[in-house]
């Protein structure tokens, strides 16, 4: 046990901020700061500098386009690029998808995906949830249904609808989850399908959150036409696909080195912000709640390592990833709560002018901007990738064995 | 002891509530937000001429019903079951309070404007640096002149007149030295700076460059002992409404549990969901009890401590049952589409509004626990 870094790995944090600091695009730094929307090219600049420079998916296997970083690189690698504030990567493609083609895929799959998700070239989203079927995702409806075309090849006629599709409205493919066999057990007859965004009978429809924010979309299939090729692993196993993936999705969304981040974020801003005589930092109410955050994150951040540890020694990511998916998002909200209460009254305003052509509208400080929108906005993720209860049930069967 | 409304009260209760119930649907109040202005002057009219309730907590004398506080609270509970943003609680319980408090002249000019709906008045008291401190006040009145910022003042922009606290001699956070003025919203001097909040109401930056203010604009001289006053029935008129708010999150999520199904049963069947809807129904009760509680000890001695541990209450009550109602309701919960998220916004702009939980326990502390 040792939880020094070595000679190498300080290294190479040097050589990471180095990187960073000579090729992050300002521009990029300035359109976040100002709180602008965000454009799929904007999204996409860090992600082409990243593929260029070979450092896109260090997570992944080196025969597919991985960087072949120890465990403890990879981690000092999400430290910095939290730390200088880079943009967040879509994971869609590259923490989702990408790991089920190389894992489950065909080669000719591989070949043809692998490299579009690392070049950006592909923009991914995720049809898994149904208006019907949240927590119990299993449930799903949404048809497939094999025919032999005219040309002789086999095809699915998928029909359905999906919901809480994120950015889906860039998305160039979209992975899955449809049922073909309706008279199987429930998990035992869906199957995985990647699917052209552009296929004629696809629909993609916004669905505005609380912020104001368009995110999320529904995405009706209609009558859409899939190659067999197109399904990954065998037809009827998605569901071991569907599961490798939400385990994976699970460790990424602990977000442990953004929480971080944030934390620093919110005692800068506290320590600036008056509270009577002294700044809001000397406040020991908030000092408490700032401090017993940083307990629980350290404790996220140890328990993640310990994680990936078990993982990089060729244990995959198992039901433990639940836990971190629940104290990680916890830690997320509370990160919300608490800027949120240090903007206290400018933690009203709408970012929105009531004057004609005011585009640059701002009150209060910099730091109380868009707060509340956040707040709302992040109680999603208490929700999505399986919601916290979902991931109790799971840790209390698999884990416990209850 | 007695915790029933009377004759009047209930009266009044049914007859806003029947009124919003069928004029003020959730699409309405929609309609109203998109439009950007922060409220609905018809509406307003309609409180005054239709439904009478701006006379409540003034005295017949002035051409109220005589009512007082507890009138307020029926009034912002049903106010807030329906979420709706006009400025009941600026005009009415703050304006309107200032007014009764001072007497004199000035109230008998006004109140009955505020009755007939003329008259509507914002408060602009809290200050950019102040965060929830009244006595925080860097504003100045100095030879008749006023001068300085006053922060997120709802319903500037639809006001007649501003409520304002000035400092008027010692340093930027004394206790003394603060008067309290009314002045017409529209003096010269006075710009504003409009925006939208979260939950839909107006509300302004409002600077004040060398406004003229007389003496028969200073409707009290070393004013921060009534300012903390009228504050403390605001907070405690907010916590009516949220109750209000609470108890429709909770109903609205009571509803969804029973009809959304997963895993071949309704979500309530699942002993989790049922505990938090538990959890959240013995929160709204106690914020109930609470807000009642500090109601009918406002004219007592203990009344800033009975506000203070109201407010907490209240204030942690909203973020429990209106973030679990969000959790329970899922992804649905967090759209525009559905109330709830609404509810949701305005249960979370009171945790803040006139303190934050942390600031009222401070001030319970700082009042009845000394060492």
């Amino acid at each position: 046990m040792d939880l020094n870094f070595s000679a190498a790995d300080v290294a190479f944090r040097e050589e990471v901020r180095a990187f960073i600091r000579d090729s992050y695009p300002a521009w990029l730094h300035e359109k976040i700061d100002e709180g602008e929307e965000m454009a799929k090219e904007d999204f996409l600049a860090w992600h082409k500098i990243l593929h260029q420079k070979g450092w896109i998916a260090p997570a992944w296997p080196v025969e597919y386009g991985g960087t072949g970083w120890t465990a403890t690189q990879r981690y000092i690698w999400s430290e910095e690029t939290a730390r200088a504030d880079c943009v967040r990567l879509m994971p869609f493609g590259l923490s989702m998808v990408g790991p089920v083609i190389y894992t489950f895929g065909t080669p000719e799959q591989k070949a043809k995906f692998l490299p579009r998700i690392l070049s950006g070239e592909d923009w991914w989203c995720q049809g898994y949830s149904e208006p019907g079927s949240g927590s119990d995702l299993a449930s799903l409806r949404t048809r497939a249904e094999r025919f032999t075309g005219e040309d002789g090849k086999e095809y699915y006629r998928v029909n359905g609808q999906k919901t809480w599709t994120t950015m889906a409205q860039h998305a160039d493919w979209g992975f899955f989850l449809v049922r073909t066999d309706p008279t199987a057990k429930m998990q035992e007859g869906i199957s995985f399908l990647l699917i052209d965004m552009k296929t004629p009978g696809i629909t993609v429809r916004p669905i505005i959150t609380l912020g104001g924010e368009h995110e999320v979309n529904e995405v009706w299939l209609e009558d859409v036409i899939v190659p067999v090729e197109n399904r990954v692993f065998h037809e009827n196993k998605g569901w071991t696909c569907a599961k490798f993936l939400l385990a994976h999705e699970r460790t990424g969304i602990a977000g442990v080195a953004a929480s971080k981040r944030n934390v620093e974020r919110i005692k800068q801003v506290a320590r600036q912000t008056q509270d009577g005589a002294d700044s809001l930092l000397a406040n020991p109410f908030f000092k408490r709640k700032v401090a017993e955050l940083e307990v629980d994150l350290a404790a996220l951040e140890y328990t993640e390592l310990r994680t990936l540890a078990g993982e990089s020694a060729g244990k995959g990511p198992g039901p433990e990833s639940s836990l971190l998916k629940i104290k990680g998002t916890e830690i997320q909200q509370r990160l919300t709560e608490l800027a949120l209460e240090a903007a206290g009254t400018y933690g009203a305003p709408y970012f929105r002018s009531m004057g004609e052509g005011d585009n640059s509208f701002a009150v209060g400080p910099d730091s109380a901007r868009r707060v509340a929108p956040v707040y709302f906005n992040m109680r999603k993720t208490s929700i999505y990738g399986g919601s916290n209860e979902i991931q109790r049930n799971i840790i209390a069967k698999m884990v416990l064995g209850l | 002891m007695d915790f029933n409304y009377t004759e009047e009260q209930t009266m009044l209760r049914d007859s806003l509530s029947r009124y919003l119930a069928n004029t003020y649907d959730f699409d309405s109040r929609q309609k109203v937000v998109r439009e950007g202005k922060g409220w609905n002057p018809a509406v307003w009219t309609a409180f005054a001429e239709e439904l009478g309730i701006l006379c409540a907590p003034f005295s017949e004398a002035h051409g109220g019903l005589g009512g007082g506080a507890v009138e307020n609270m029926v009034v912002m509970e049903e106010l807030g079951r329906a979420i709706v943003l006009e400025p009941y609680l600026s005009t009415v319980v703050i304006g309107g309070g200032a007014l009764k408090a001072v007497g004199g002249a000035i109230a008998d000019e006004l109140i009955p404007g505020i009755i007939a709906g003329n008259v509507r008045i914002a408060f602009a008291a809290y200050e950019p640096q102040g965060r929830f401190h009244l006595n925080d006040v860097s504003t100045t009145l100095k030879a008749g002149q006023l001068n300085g910022h006053k922060a997120v003042v709802e319903h500037a922009s639809n006001a007649t007149h501003l409520l304002v606290t000035a400092r008027t001699g010692g340093a930027q956070r004394d206790t003394s030295g603060i008067a309290l003025l009314l002045i017409p919203a529209d003096a010269a001097g006075i710009t504003r700076r409009d925006y939208l909040t979260v939950h839909g109401t107006s509300a302004s930056e409002v600077y004040f460059e060398n406004v003229a203010v007389g003496d028969a604009h200073v409707l009290a001289a070393d004013a921060l002992p009534l300012v903390e006053r009228i504050v403390d029935e605001a907070t405690v008129a907010l916590c009516a409404e949220a109750c209000g708010v609470l108890k429709v999150l909770h109903a609205q999520t009571l509803d969804y549990a029973k009809q959304r199904k997963q895993f071949g049963k309704a979500i309530g069947d699942f002993q989790v969901i049922q505990h938090r809807l538990v959890d959240m129904f013995m929160e709204v009760e106690q914020a109930v009890s609470m807000t009642m509680m500090a109601t009918l000890k406002l004219d007592s001695d203990e009344r800033a401590a009975a506000v203070s541990m109201a407010k907490a209450k209240v204030g942690k009550a909203a973020k429990f049952v209106g973030q679990n109602a969000v959790q329970i309701h899922g992804g649905i919960g967090i759209t525009q589409e559905l109330a709830v998220g609404h509810y949701f916004k305005r249960a979370t702009l009171i945790e803040n509004q006139f303190g934050s939980v942390d600031f009222h326990l401070s001030r319970y502390e700082n009042l009845t626990l000394a060492a």
